[in-house]
C-alpha cells in the first residue's frame, strides 16, 4: 500500500490521518486545529479546539464560551501519535497562524489565511521552510498589488477631514475581525470621536478584556443623539450597507476597506463613496514571495484563484496543484458579518458520557514537548 | 490630464444624476477651453482612433508586467476593462503622475497613426511610465477604449449649458453632427452665436416616454394622433447645401449605408430635415427588424445583401423646411407640412408617410394594438397634435405603447463576470430550453433586468455550482429558472437552436419553478411559427 500524504484534502477539512487530527474542519470533528477565528476557518460543533492563545477570546465568543478549547503559544512544539505539530505566526488578524505539520522528516505547512505587511495588531507573519506549502489564493492575480498600508490610513484620515469639513459623519465599512482592529492600530486617533456598530463594539470589548491594546470605542444605540455623529468616524460591518441603521448618520459619506476596492467595478457596485485598498490576504507579489521564502518543492492551492495561480507556479518550475475547499469562497467572507452578530452556542449535542468515552485532548496532547 | 482623470473616476463613481452634473459643470468652469473641448469629443463619443492594434497593445503590457499572454488574459476576465487591467499590471505607477494636460495628450497620441510598431511600442511605454494609476487607466481609454462612462448625451449638454448660462436646446444642437476637435475650437463650436456653417448638423431627436399605466389616461383621444411605432432605424435625413445626409438615432452619420435613399438628394427641396424610420421593406410592406438586422452591420453592402434586404424610410415628421427650423410649429402644422412634401414627389416605394391611425375612442386602439406584430410595429407611438418637436426623453408629449414581449421560461446554464460595474460578479448568463432529448439547448444570452440584490443572489448560487470552466466561462448546475422576454424571433441557422430571439432580457426570475418546468424548444418553434 503507497503511504498516504502527510495531509490530505478529504473534502471536509485539511486532514492528518496519522495524528486523526483535523485543519479548519467544515464538520463537527473530534479533534479541530484552527488557523484562525474566521467564521469560514473557525466552524462550530467539533468536540475538542487547539489553535492559538490569542485567538481563544474570539473563539469562544463566536463558537461558545464553553468549548473545549486548548491553546498555545507560536513555535510550541507538541506531538500526537507521533506527529509533530507548531503554530507559526500567519500575520492575518489576531490568533492566525500556519500550522507546520512534521512526520519522519517530512514537513508541511497549512497556512491558512495571511499577509506579510505586519499590520501592527497580530504577530508578523514567518516563512516556515516546509516540503509541502498549502497556500490560500484569495487575491492571486497580478493586478493585485497593495499599497503600504500608512498610505491607505492618510487616505483615511484625509477622507475622514473632508467629511468633517463638510459636517458630515464618516461610515467606514471593513471586516469586524481583522480589519477593524487594523485601522484602530494605525489611523491617527487623538482627533476622532469613534462610534461603533454593535459587532465590533462587542468583539473590541472581548479583546480589550482579554488585554489586547486596543481603544474604548462608543457603541451607537438608538437613543445616542444624531448630533454626534457629524464629524465622527463610525466604525460598522460591510453588512449594514443599505440597511435602516446606517440611515440614522445622514449626512454621511460612506467608505468600505477591502482588497477588492482596488477594482473600480467593485467599488462601483458597492455604491460607496470612498473605497480603501486595504486586506488582509496577501497580494500578488507578497504570494509569490511567501512560497519562494517556504522552500517548498509542492505547493497546494485553496481558495481563491486557485487553477491560475497553480498555473503560474507550476511554469515557474514549482509543482502546484489545486485544492477546493470551502474557505474564501472569492468573497473574503461576506457571510462572516451576518453569523456574527447572532453569537450564537453552538449546541452541543453529544453527552458527557461520549466525551469521556474518547481519547480526550488532554491525554492525546500530553507528550507535548516544551 | 490630473483634473480630467479625476473628473473622471469621481463621474464612474457616482450614479446620482446631479452629481454627474455638477461634477461636469465644475470642469467646464475651470479646464481650459483646449480641454474642454477634448473633453466634449470624448462624452459624445467622438474619439479619435489613433491606429493602435489593441492585440499588441496587450502584448506590450504583458511583458511590462513580466507576465504571459494567459496571465494577463485571466486578470483582463476578472478586471473586464482592458484599459484598467493595464494599468494595474504595469509595475507600480509614480503616485504623482504627469503634468501635461488633456490636450497636450491628445496630441502625444496623435503622433501614433504615422509610426512603425517599434516607435508605437515606445511612445506608448513612455506614456504609461509617466502616468499615475488613474491616469493610466484614463490615458488607456483614449488609445483604445470605448469611452463609456455612463453619462448621456443630455447630461453632458445640461452640464455645458450651465456652465455657459446657454440655453440647453441651443447647446444640445451645437453638439450634433460632425465636427473635428483638430479642426474646431471650443469658442466656434460651443460659444459662437453666428451663423451655423455645419450643413451636416442634425437635430437632437424627441425621444418618447413609455404610455404610464392605461393609454385612456392621456385625456381626449381627439387631443392624439396616433401611428404605428415602427421597428427599424430612428433616423434624421437632411438636404442642405445640395448635400445628403443620413443620421441614425446613434448620432452616426450613415448616408453611405442606404443606397436606396439617395434619390432624395435629386428630389428634396433645398434646405429640409426629415425625421422617421428607416425600416426594411419588400412587397410593399415592412419586415421585422431581423431583416435589416442582416444588413445594417455589413462593412461592405453586397448586391445580394441590398436585394434581401430593401429598405424604405417612413417618415412621421418635418424638422426643417427651406432651412428654416420650424420644430416650435405644432405636431399638427408639421403634419400638414409634411404630407404635403409628401404629396409633391414622385411616386416610388423609398420614401413613405407613416400613416396616421384614425380612432374616436381609446377602446378602438386596445383593439388594433394586438396587431402590431403582424404590421411589423411594436405598439403605437401616441403624439400630441398640439406639441412642439422638443430635445432628447420629454415627458408628456410624445410616449410609446409598445406591445409586451414574447417570453418563456429559460434556465440558466452558462455564466461569465461582468465587466464595469460588474466586474467579479456573475451577470452574463446563457439561458436554454429542452429540446426533444431531454436535453438542454442553449438560445439566449441575457444580463439585464435583475436588480442587485438579485444579481448578488444569483451570482452567490453561481460561484458554488460551478461545474466546469471554459475560459472566462462557467458552466453551472441547472438549477435556476427565469422568465426570459424578447422583441423577435427568427430562424437562425448560426444558432444551435436554430433560433435566434432579439433583444432577449430577464423579465423575471421564476422561484417558484424547477429547471424541469421550463419552456421546450417546441414552444419556441411555435412562437416562431406565429410570429414569422
Amino acid at each position: 500500500m503507497p503511504a498516504q500524504p502527510l495531509l490530505q484534502f478529504t473534502g471536509k477539512s485539511i486532514y492528518c490521518s496519522v495524528a486523526d487530527v483535523h485543519i479548519d474542519p467544515w464538520i463537527p470533528v473530534d479533534l479541530a486545529i484552527i488557523t484562525h477565528a474566521h467564521s469560514d476557518h473557525a466552524r462550530g460543533g467539533s468536540r475538542h479546539y487547539l489553535a492559538h492563545k490569542d485567538s481563544e477570546p474570539v473563539l469562544r465568543l463566536r463558537l461558545g464560551a464553553d468549548i473545549s478549547l486548548q491553546t498555545v503559544e507560536y513555535g510550541e512544539k507538541f506531538v500526537i501519535n507521533g506527529v509533530t505539530f507548531s503554530l507559526h505566526p500567519a500575520g492575518h488578524i489576531i490568533g492566525s497562524a500556519q500550522i507546520r505539520v512534521e512526520h519522519k522528516g517530512e514537513v508541511w505547512v497549512a497556512s491558512g489565511d495571511y499577509k506579510l505587511e505586519d499590520d501592527l495588531v497580530c504577530t508578523p507573519f514567518e516563512p516556515v521552510k516546509c516540503h509541502v506549502f498549502i497556500t490560500e489564493s484569495t487575491f492571486g492575480l497580478p493586478i493585485y498589488k497593495w499599497r503600504p498600508q500608512q498610505e491607505i490610513m492618510t487616505e483615511i484620515d484625509n477622507w475622514w477631514r473632508q467629511n468633517k469639513r463638510d459636517d458630515k459623519a464618516s461610515v467606514l465599512m471593513g471586516y469586524s475581525l481583522g480589519k477593524m482592529q487594523r485601522i484602530l492600530k494605525n489611523i491617527e486617533l487623538q482627533d476622532k470621536v469613534l462610534y461603533a456598530h454593535g459587532a465590533i463594539y462587542r468583539l473590541n470589548e472581548q479583546l480589550r478584556e482579554a488585554g489586547f491594546d486596543l481603544p474604548e470605542l462608543t457603541l451607537v444605540t438608538k437613543d445616542t443623539d444624531k448630533k454626534l455623529f457629524r464629524g465622527s468616524l463610525i466604525l460598522a460591518p460591510p453588512s449594514v450597507d443599505g440597511s435602516a441603521w446606517i440611515r440614522k448618520f445622514a449626512p454621511y459619506s460612506l467608505g468600505y476597506c477591502s482588497g477588492w476596492m482596488a477594482l473600480r467595478g467593485a467599488k462601483n457596485r458597492r455604491a460607496v463613496d470612498q473605497g480603501f485598498v486595504l486586506s488582509d490576504h496577501v497580494d500578488w507579489p507578497d504570494l509569490n514571495t511567501a512560497v519562494r521564502e517556504s522552500g517548498a518543492e509542492k505547493v497546494y492551492v485553496t481558495h481563491g484563484y486557485t487553477s491560475i495561480f497553480s498555473r503560474w507556479l507550476n511554469e515557474n518550475g514549482i509543482e502546484a496543484g489545486e485544492v477546493h475547499t470551502m474557505y474564501g469562497n472569492e468573497d473574503e467572507n461576506e457571510e462572516e458579518e451576518t453569523v456574527q452578530d447572532q453569537t450564537a452556542v453552538v449546541p452541543q449535542s453529544e453527552d458527557e458520557e461520549t466525551i469521556s468515552g474518547t481519547n480526550n485532548l488532554n491525554a492525546r496532547i500530553g507528550d507535548t514537548e516544551a | 490630464m490630473k483634473q480630467f482623470a479625476e473628473l473622471f473616476m469621481n463621474l464612474d463613481r457616482t450614479n446620482k444624476t446631479n452629481a454627474k452634473v455638477e461634477l461636469m459643470k465644475n470642469y467646464f468652469l475651470t479646464a481650459s477651453d483646449e480641454d474642454k473641448l477634448w473633453a466634449l469629443t470624448l462624452f459624445t463619443g467622438r474619439r479619435p482612433s489613433f491606429k493602435v492594434n489593441r492585440t499588441q497593445v496587450k502584448e506590450w503590457a504583458a511583458e511590462e508586467a513580466g507576465i504571459p499572454m494567459w496571465l494577463f488574459q485571466e486578470s483582463y476576465h476578472s478586471v473586464g476593462d482592458l484599459g484598467e487591467t493595464i494599468s494595474l499590471l504595469l509595475p507600480r505607477s509614480p503616485i504623482q503622475g504627469s503634468d501635461k494636460s488633456l490636450t497636450e495628450w491628445f496630441h502625444y497620441l496623435n503622433m501614433l497613426p504615422g509610426m512603425t510598431d517599434i516607435e508605437k511600442h515606445d511612445h506608448i511605454i513612455q506614456a504609461w511610465m509617466q502616468l499615475s494609476q488613474h491616469e493610466t487607466f484614463v490615458f488607456n481609454k483614449l488609445l483604445m477604449g470605448s469611452f463609456r462612462i455612463g453619462v448621456s448625451q443630455t447630461l453632458v449638454v445640461r452640464a455645458l449649458a450651465e456652465a455657459t448660462e446657454t440655453d440647453s436646446n441651443i447647446i444640445a444642437h451645437r453638439v450634433m453632427g460632425q465636427w473635428d476637435p483638430l479642426k474646431t475650437t471650443f469658442e466656434t463650436l460651443i460659444l459662437d452665436k453666428g451663423e451655423d456653417d455645419n450643413a451636416s448638423r442634425p437635430y437632437p431627436f424627441f425621444l418618447a416616454y413609455p404610455v404610464e399605466g392605461d393609454v385612456s389616461g392621456l385625456g381626449n383621444p381627439e387631443d392624439w394622433f396616433a401611428e404605428w411605432k415602427w421597428d427599424g432605424i430612428r433616423s434624421q435625413i437632411i438636404f442642405r447645401n445640395g448635400e445628403l445626409f443620413i443620421w441614425t438615432r446613434g448620432e452616426e452619420l450613415s448616408t453611405e449605408k442606404f443606397p436606396e435613399l439617395h434619390f432624395l438628394s435629386s428630389v428634396l427641396p433645398e434646405g429640409t430635415v426629415l425625421d422617421g424610420e428607416i425600416v426594411s421593406y419588400t412587397d410593399n410592406r415592412p419586415m421585422p427588424f431581423s431583416v435589416l438586422q442582416t444588413r445594417i452591420g455589413r462593412k461592405n453592402l453586397s448586391k445580394k445583401a441590398l436585394q434581401e434586404a430593401p429598405v424604405a424610410f417612413i417618415a412621421y415628421d418635418i424638422l426643417e423646411i427651406d432651412r428654416k427650423d420650424i420644430r416650435s410649429l405644432t405636431q399638427q402644422e408639421r403634419r400638414t407640412q409634411l404630407e404635403l412634401l409628401h404629396q409633391s414627389m414622385p411616386a416610388q416605394p423609398f420614401f413613405l408617410l407613416s400613416p396616421l391611425i384614425g380612432f374616436k375612442e381609446w377602446n378602438e386602439l386596445h383593439d388594433l394594438h394586438p396587431l402590431s406584430r403582424q404590421n411589423a410595429a411594436e405598439g403605437f407611438m401616441i403624439k400630441r397634435k398640439n406639441s412642439t418637436y422638443q430635445v432628447g426623453r420629454k415627458k408628456g408629449d410624445w410616449w410609446k405603447w409598445k406591445i409586451n414581449p414574447l417570453s418563456v421560461d429559460a434556465v440558466l446554464i452558462y455564466a461569465q463576470k461582468g465587466s464595469g460595474r460588474r466586474a467579479e460578479l456573475f451577470t452574463d448568463y446563457t439561458f436554454a430550453v429542452w429540446g426533444d432529448d431531454g436535453k438542454l439547448i442553449p438560445f439566449a444570452k441575457a444580463y439585464s433586468g435583475l436588480t442587485d440584490v438579485e444579481i448578488g443572489q444569483v451570482d452567490y448560487f453561481i460561484k458554488r455550482n460551478v461545474l466546469e470552466k471554459f475560459g472566462p466561462v462557467r458552466t453551472v448546475k441547472p438549477e435556476l429558472v427565469f422568465e426570459i422576454g424578447f422583441e423577435g424571433i427568427n430562424e437562425s441557422s448560426r444558432h444551435k437552436s436554430g433560433i435566434a430571439v432579439r433583444f432577449p432580457r430577464i423579465l423575471r426570475w421564476r422561484k417558484d419553478k424547477k429547471a424541469e418546468e421550463a419552456d421546450t424548444l417546441e414552444n419556441l418553434k411555435g412562437i416562431l411559427e406565429t410570429y414569422r
